[in-house]
């Protein structure tokens, strides 16, 4: 390790992540156990001229969020279930007008109040589907620390470079960790930002696909006084409800993401090259589950495991592949099944899908993992 | 000579899609003459709504404008102002929108005093759903929802937004848009959060259901329930009843009292950030 390593906890990495990628912006309202992020970042903004408000909701935090990236300062909330299903509604306003920006859900147990301190993956379908409506969706899960920070980068960038809202998908245990890490030079971060128009304000139109799916984005103030709503809109800004613009804008929107699949989707192999028996994880029960591949492998089982970083979108084409190919694939999740039902779709009866599904707020075990693999053999 | 609308009016998305004889017109044509009285520049503008037919405002005029949810446009026009507190944020809400679903908005707004203007249209009803009752529609009143006579006690918007610490409050009706100009004006003028109530008609929906279906007799009405805030000074409680009350609501020496000195706003959200970032940075 170099000496310039230091402790970080997985809530701090998150805050200087943001604003190492340029967030200069956070709303938010403290929930356990996403209040750390707030803390740090109502310490870090001001140092670097940024600025942190506490809202009197979560409704209320995903709308200053939307309003100051409009305004061109990348933004960042945080908050925990109960929060993130409040922000739901905006969160869909982003989507619909197209404003980047980062929603940090570190997930607790589920639904309702639930499990206010305790592990869980439990809103890995509501960063999928929690607002109403068709949109596109990216959602990050890190493991490690050094990886909340690559992935919180990423969050930002991908914001940027769709115009969509990002979700940063921590489970209580990654956030919570801590321990000494290196991090980055700062010259070798890759920071992505908005396209701006090139065209003077009289030729803009906000939402112009002339340009790609993702159309150029003025800021507010700078001249170009356009319009936005959460409305279905044409190409200016205003609303319409011509069947076939609305319908046209609808596909554009999952257009974004669904093209440029291969650059978003994220995972890793671990051992998989020779594997029988295929594991798919995210987040902290990826770490029990790489545990529970090593302790097999020294019983000579050939198990392995695919990480996603990325949770949405999921890497299709190379989980069907697997699909074909394992003789079993086991899914640990901290909910009742959120990832294991989209899988069970993909595998179609091909192969046997053995679930872990723990929702009392202790994390899953090595050893339970180990179970269910000599259950597979 | 006239006054030029068209200066600050998107003029291709005319005509408006709101009701003949609709006060929100006149409340937006105040609102436009303000914007001329105090000089702002139409790029350092931006005028924030909820939804609702007040709300659709925001769409005519040629600033940078957001159309928000309904009953969030203060959070969001906070996140605005916050990432450039140099900038002039507008908000233009009903009374839906602003004293219902965005109730706890409007009161936080309020406490922190942050430099923006709300000017809220109050006709008393939900006016784009069709006609159900609000948080100020008057006991008794029908509306789709209270058919047999609201009794649903309503708020008084001015009074809330005093308590809550806004520094500039107002009241005027639609059928005095030169005093409604001159309040929202001072509204834009003050350094903090502003309220300005525009007591409007909506006769299709709340004049349809109470007898009064066209935009002259609902106005009438109107009329008929204002009194100056000097007038209701001289009165006893029970005579204002039902009554409505305009003009400034700011508090003189002689009308200050105990409770509103000890709750009077302490400082500008926006200037009060900016003195942290200094300190931290001369660190
Ligand atoms: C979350 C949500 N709930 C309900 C509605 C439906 N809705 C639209 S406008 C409105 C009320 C509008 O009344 P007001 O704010 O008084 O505005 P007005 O139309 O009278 O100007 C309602 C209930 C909505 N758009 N969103
Ligand atoms: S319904 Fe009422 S508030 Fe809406 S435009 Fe018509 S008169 Fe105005
Ligand atoms: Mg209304």
């Amino acid at each position: 390790m170099k000496k310039s390593a230091r402790f970080y906890s997985g809530a701090e990495l998150v805050a200087k992540a943001a604003i190492d990628a340029g967030c200069r912006f956070y709303g938010g309202y403290p929930i356990t156990p996403s209040s750390e992020i707030a803390e740090f970042m109502s310490v870090m903004l001001p140092k670097v001229g940024g600025t942190y408000v506490q809202m009197e909701d979560e409704i209320a935090a995903m709308g200053t969020i939307i309003g100051a990236s409009l305004a061109g300062v990348k933004s960042l909330t945080a908050t925990s279930g109960p929060g993130f299903s409040l922000k739901q509604e905006n969160i869909g306003y982003a989507y619909m007008a197209e404003v980047p920006c980062v929603i940090c859900n570190v997930m607790r147990g589920g639904p309702s109040t639930g499990l206010p301190t305790a592990l869980a993956q439990a809103d890995i379908m509501q960063a999928k589907w929690g607002t109403h409506g068709d949109h596109p969706v990216i959602a990050l899960t890190p493991a490690y620390l050094e990886e909340i920070y690559e992935l919180t980068i990423k969050a930002f960038n991908f914001s940027e470079i769709y115009r969509i809202p990002v979700m940063l998908m921590l489970d209580e245990v990654i956030a919570h960790l801590s321990a000494a890490i290196n991090l980055p030079e700062k010259e070798s971060l890759v920071i992505k930002d908005r396209r701006k128009p090139s065209v003077p304000p009289e030729k803009y139109f906000p939402y112009d696909t002339a340009y790609g799916d993702v159309p150029p984005m003025a800021n507010f103030f700078e001249g170009y006084r356009y319009h936005v709503t959460g409305l279905s809109h044409d190409k200016t800004g205003f609303p319409t409800t011509d069947p076939e613009l609305v319908q046209a804008d609808q596909e554009r929107h999952l257009r974004k993401v669904n093209w440029k699949k291969n650059e978003i989707v994220d995972y890793e192999y671990y051992l998989m090259k020779d594997a029988e028996i295929v594991i798919f994880a995210y987040g902290s029960t990826a770490r029990a589950a790489r545990v529970a591949v090593d302790n097999a492998r020294k019983s000579g089982i050939k198990v392995g495991m695919m990480r996603f970083r990325v949770i949405w979108p999921l890497p299709e084409a190379e989980i069907l592949k697997l699909c074909g190919r394992a003789k079993a694939i086991i899914v640990p999740e901290m909910n009742m099944g959120q990832l294991s039902d989209v899988i069970e779709r993909y595998a179609a009866d091909r192969t046997k899908i053995i679930r872990i599904n723990h929702v009392g707020g202790v994390p899953i075990h090595p050893t339970d993992i180990h179970n269910k693999i000599r259950e597979a053999l | 000579m006239a006054f030029e609308y068209e200066k600050y009016l998107r003029m291709d998305k005319i005509p408006h899609l709101w009701c003949p004889g609709c006060g929100i017109g006149i409340v937006l044509k105040a609102m436009l003459r303000s914007v001329e009285n105090v000089g702002w520049d139409k790029n350092d503008i931006s005028f924030v709504s909820g939804i609702g037919c007040t709300s659709r405002a925001p769409g005519y005029i040629d600033c940078n404008t957001l159309h928000t949810t309904h009953g969030r446009a203060l959070s969001f026009a906070t996140g605005v102002k916050l990432a450039k507190p140099d900038k002039n944020l507008v908000v233009f809400s009903g009374d839906g929108d602003a004293t219902a679903i965005g109730g706890n908005h409007f009161i936080h707004a309020c406490r922190r005093n942050i430099d923006m203007t709300l000017v809220v249209v109050n006709n008393n009803v939900y006016g784009m759903t069709g006609g159900q009752h609000s948080p100020t529609t008057p006991i008794g009143y029908k509306t789709n929802t209270t058919i047999y006579g609201n009794i649903d006690p309503t708020f008084d918007i001015c009074l809330l937004a005093k308590a809550a610490g806004a520094s500039y409050v107002a009241r005027a009706t639609v059928n005095k848009g030169r005093v409604l100009e001159k309040y929202i004006t001072k509204g834009f003028q003050n350094k903090g959060f502003s309220v300005i109530v525009a007591t409007a008609n909506c006769h299709t929906q709340f004049g349809r259901k109470n007898k009064m279906s066209d935009p002259i007799s609902s106005r009438k009405w109107i009329e008929s329930r204002e009194i100056p805030l000097e007038k209701a000074r001289t009165m006893k409680a029970a005579e204002l009843k039902d009554k409505v009350i305009t003009g400034e609501f700011t508090t003189d020496e002689a009308e200050t009292t105990f409770w509103e000195n000890y709750n009077s706003p302490v400082h500008e959200y926006t200037e009060a950030y900016a003195k942290i970032i200094e300190k931290v940075q001369e660190k």
